[in-house]
């Protein structure tokens, strides 16, 4: 027990879940905005494998970090573009689509590595994002060293959470995206856009999705590996469901996962670590997230067109 | 654009399409090896032969095919009725599990002992759909993210079985199980040819699932929840029941490709069982069309596929990779054929 004081009062734990709800808040985040339109995307998990690679291998080459940002941001648009053509216009089930998209996209990256890297034994590593202490507030006793020593990307993750925010609940646009998620025939009737509305929506959200897994590769780790995401991707479909499909609530929630994922770590140094078995520890993320699940089941406000493709004409 | 349906779509309609579907897949398999610098043809040929070109590769090939049959039957028979099952990794290590828990237990009784395993195990997976098809029926909770989620819980449970209780005394240190005893192997369809009886087995599945729902009351309503779960409901069908039924069906046909790979290849239980065959089950089904026999010839297919990229990989230096590229995209394409098939384009 006095263990897991020790743990929860120390500011390198907090820093650590920080860091670690990165990746997930920008996945999260961007598998919100398309399930918000009315697109659930299983193609998260593989587009988040294909930004992982991208961004790591535009920097690879020489491209400054932030390129790299980008370029990973542009390769999970045009994966967006092929499970919005797909499942939009063509209104094509979303489910095995989104499980095409993962495949293809996680076998694409795979497949490129080989194909510029046929010889390497060990993965090579690039320069990663440095942590960046914010001035002033980083001196703040406790939270300073937790909240304010994070690298650049982290920033960045909960900034677009305020503007993800900002955008769906005050402007314009915001709100012609979540009347296509819920009415999409009302909307139509008001000269909305559904298919222009929902594919920019799945585009962009694909794109913060490839950022998350860029995440990876620029700012935690510095090497690309195969099996790096490993099931991040589901697990922010079950943190979209834990937010109630809210921003806030889904960062939130995406902190909170983060701080178990990163007390299992420190448990398993732990007592405890040396009773139970490390594949309790490891698995207990995706067990929370099915749990998450259940408890969120009776009062979650799902949109209400979420996986009913919009045909003009058709009642 | 609009799409507008049509009522009854002409047999060149439904099986053009797929064929074009396909038609284009190799188009993309000669893009791509194109682009990795080896000749698109030659490529191509390589990989028929790689699959099919000997009396070794056809074995290789339908040895391969085995646990696709069982994972894509697997997935078909859920998906017909709208049983969204992407679990179908996890049934299997279940499988795989009971298999050699019963496998390694002395009985001294062979033929009663095998079946024994497959039962097992059929039961094993069967329960481990249950879970998540009882949340959905029961709190909503959509299957997809459940049955992914438990994909992973099972592998570190198997992870922890290998390198814990299960773990092979004399295996050197490697995380793997027992192996199951000798005479609980199933036997060579022909003696001296590498094919195990899980093949047969396999085909035996299909075609019962076949009759299943082409002749039974079961197969009418699995049908009927697939395709309007609220009309299914109004004309008295009961739909949980039937999904549950679904399930059990569903997860034990997994299961069996975990006995299959055990009892009849692997002998013993690894991390690595399944490179993803519940994942390439999905695969198999969309281009079967969700048909059971379909489904024997598609795992045929994709399991050429994969065992010609092996072997066209060691000679072109085309990453084998690009198995799994052309999978995906096939898969891709087929559901956009079978839109295709059921509705006309009108720009407007």
């Amino acid at each position: 027990m006095m263990a897991l004081v020790d743990i929860l009062i120390s500011a390198s734990f907090w820093a650590a879940a920080i860091r670690i709800a990165s990746p997930l808040i920008f996945a999260t985040l961007g598998e919100l905005i398309c399930e918000r339109a009315g697109v659930l995307n299983l193609g998260i998990e593989g587009i988040m494998v294909m930004g992982a690679f991208t961004g790591w291998f535009a920097v690879y080459q020489g491209m400054p970090l932030w390129g790299g940002v980008a370029v990973a941001f542009g390769s999970g648009m045009l994966f967006g573009l092929l499970h919005a053509t797909l499942t939009v216009p063509f209104g094509l089930s979303q489910h095995v689509v989104g499980l095409g998209v993962t495949l293809l996209a996680t076998a694409t990256a795979s497949f490129a590595y080989r194909l510029a890297l046929p010889q390497v034994t060990s993965p090579p590593r690039i320069d990663p994002f440095q942590p960046f202490a914010v001035p002033v507030l980083s001196d703040i006793p406790f939270l300073g060293p937790a909240l304010f020593t994070q690298t650049a990307l982290t920033y960045a993750a909960f900034g677009m959470a305020v503007v993800v925010g900002l955008v769906l609940y005050r402007t314009p646009l915001g709100l012609a995206v979540r009347a296509v998620g819920e009415n999409p025939a009302a909307a139509a009737a008001q000269g909305l856009s559904v298919t222009g509305l929902r594919m920019g929506a799945v585009m962009f959200g694909s794109g913060l999705m490839a950022v998350g897994g860029a995440f990876l590769t620029l700012s935690a780790f510095s090497s690309f590996f195969f099996d790096m995401v490993n099931g991040r991707g589901w697990i922010c479909i079950a943190l979209v469901v834990f937010g109630a499909w809210r921003p806030g609530k889904a960062v939130l929630g995406a902190v909170l996962f983060a701080a178990f994922d990163a007390g299992q770590v420190r448990l398993q140094q732990t007592e405890i670590g040396a009773i139970l078995p490390y594949q309790v520890f490891l698995a207990l993320p995706f067990v929370l997230s099915i749990i998450a699940l259940i408890v969120m089941s009776r009062r979650a406000e799902v949109p209400a067109a979420l996986m009913v493709p919009y045909n003009k004409g058709e009642r | 654009m609009r799409l507008e349906p049509i009522a009854n779509p002409s047999a060149a309609r439904r099986y053009g399409f797929p064929a074009l579907a396909l038609a284009a897949t190799v188009l993309v398999a000669s893009i791509l090896s194109w682009i990795a610098g080896a000749d698109p043809l030659a490529t191509l040929g390589l990989i028929v032969t790689g699959a099919t070109g000997s009396r070794l590769a056809i074995l290789e090939t339908l040895n391969r095919a085995t646990p696709l049959i069982f994972t894509g039957l697997a997935v078909a028979v859920a998906f017909r009725a709208k049983l969204w099952n992407i679990g179908a990794e996890a049934q299997l290590y279940a499988g795989a599990v009971m298999t050699v828990v019963i496998g390694t237990s002395a009985w001294g009784m062979a033929w009663l002992q095998l079946p024994a395993m497959a039962l097992a195990a059929v039961a094993a997976g069967a329960l481990v759909l249950l879970g998540p098809v009882i949340l959905k029926t029961r709190f909503g909770v959509d299957e997809v993210v459940t049955t992914l989620l438990f994909n992973f819980i099972m592998l570190l449970f198997v992870s922890w079985l290998v390198e814990g209780p299960m773990k092979d005394p004399a295996g050197m240190g490697w995380p793997k199980s027992t192996p199951v005893d000798r005479d609980l192997r199933l036997p060579r369809m022909v003696e001296g040819l590498r094919l195990h009886w899980g093949f047969g087995l396999a085909v035996l599945a299909a075609l019962l699932i076949w009759l299943m729902q082409a002749r039974s009351v079961l197969g009418f309503e699995m049908r009927a929840v697939g395709q309007n779960a609220r009309a299914a409901r109004f004309s008295g069908i009961a739909v949980t029941s039937v999904l549950l039924k679904t399930a059990l069906i569903s997860g034990g046909l997994a299961a069996l490709a975990g006995f299959s790979e055990v009892a009849g290849l692997k002998g013993h239980l690894t991390r690595d069982l399944s490179p993803g065959f519940g994942y390439t089950g999905i695969i198999v089904a969309m281009l079967a069309l969700l048909h059971p026999i379909g489904v024997v010839v598609a795992a045929l297919f994709v399991a050429g596929i994969f065992v010609g990229s092996d072997s066209m990989s060691r000679a072109a230096g085309v990453p084998t990779y690009i198995a799994d590229m052309l999978l995906a995209v096939s898969l891709l394409f087929m559901v956009l054929a079978l839109g295709l098939a059921r509705y006309r384009v009108a720009w407007t």
